[in-house]
């Protein structure tokens, strides 16, 4: 799981008021190359959250993204090969995802998150 | 790519080994599963580029499919853990970088480009087909493309107009989708179903 997803998950327990977003405890990162697609990345800039991203890559062991950022870094290329790099190219393949509000784990195993509910979290 | 190559590649995919009938289980077929997406991207420019979720993905025949005709990034979701198991089989066999998650119908936290689907047709669980689309349409940002039995044509339009609060609800073109004898239940052979190819447009004031 690449964090562009995990930066679209978010823990949907009945009672959670802000299940965004989900912790990461990495157990096994995998890093696979692929080519990086400008265009592509600006359009995610404005969607994803940042703030999230940047503490989901330091998760993974990745520790290079500015805290913050803005829009006109994306003019950078050494910005972009960053992002670009922490966006698609770290893969979780075991370990969990947190909820923020109840602590309950979602399994990561063979890159693949679970995020079925038990039947009372429903 | 073109058609003949596209369908070329899914065909070679692995399906199901154990159907479950209590999810519906039905591999999409290659024939049906190519022209739906060519359909997506060419006629209407939703999959080359963008992001695109797969809900219901089964073996991931149409996620595949989509990172095949040249989504930037995938994201297939099913329930049932064993066909993710052979959907990220058949991705690392054509080389696709594509993201896996097992859950039941999940509200994404932000809003995918197109949602590709070919859910349950509502047999086993009453109603799963419009389960599908509605959360579809809440996790799409521009276009929902999903199959739906003809017979069920106008009771999908209405409600996908009315209640779920689509912009638009249509229907594409309408194929055949061959069933093999899959299940103890299935007396023929082979089977042919009316089915339509929609496109539903979430509501555009949508964040």
């Amino acid at each position: 799981m690449r964090l562009l997803t995990h930066n679209m998950l978010s823990s949907n327990i009945k009672g959670v008021v802000n299940g965004f977003p989900l912790r990461i405890e990495a157990v096994k990162v995998v890093e696979k190359t692929v080519e990086m697609n400008g265009d592509f990345l600006k359009k995610m800039f404005d969607k994803i959250d940042w703030k999230a991203f940047v503490v989901a890559s330091q998760a993974m062991g990745y520790t290079e993204l500015p805290e913050e950022a803005d829009s006109s870094m994306l003019d950078s290329n050494e910005f972009l090969n960053r992002f670009h790099h922490a966006l698609l190219e770290l893969h979780l393949e075991e370990g969990a995802l947190v909820c923020p509000e109840t602590g309950r784990r979602f399994p990561v195993s063979k890159g693949i998150p679970n995020m079925l509910l038990h039947e009372d979290e429903v | 790519m073109k058609l003949k190559q596209l369908e070329g590649l899914l065909g070679g995919l692995d399906q199901f080994p154990h159907p479950k009938v209590e999810l519906e289980q039905y591999p999409t077929g290659p024939h049906i599963a190519s022209r739906m997406l060519f359909t997506a991207e060419n006629s209407f420019g939703d999959v080359s580029d963008k992001v695109v979720a797969d809900f219901g993905c089964g073996c991931g025949t149409l996620g595949i499919a989509a990172a095949l005709l040249g989504a930037e990034h995938v994201v297939c979701i099913d329930i049932d853990p064993e066909s993710l198991e052979i959907a990220t089989l058949n991705a690392e066999e054509l080389e696709l970088d594509m993201d896996f998650i097992q859950s039941n119908l999940l509200d994404l936290g932000w809003r995918v480009d197109t949602v590709i689907m070919n859910p349950p047709f509502g047999t086993r669980k009453k109603g799963a087909d419009l389960d599908f689309v509605s959360v579809a349409l809440k996790v799409a940002s521009q276009a929902v493309y999903s199959l739906h039995k003809t017979s069920t044509r106008d009771h999908v339009k209405r409600t996908a107009l009315r209640d779920f609060g689509a912009s638009s609800a249509e229907v594409l073109c309408e194929l055949r989708f061959d069933v093999p004898k899959l299940y103890k239940f299935h007396k023929k052979k082979e089977v042919d179903i009316a089915v339509d190819l929609w496109q539903f447009v979430p509501a555009s004031n949508q964040s």
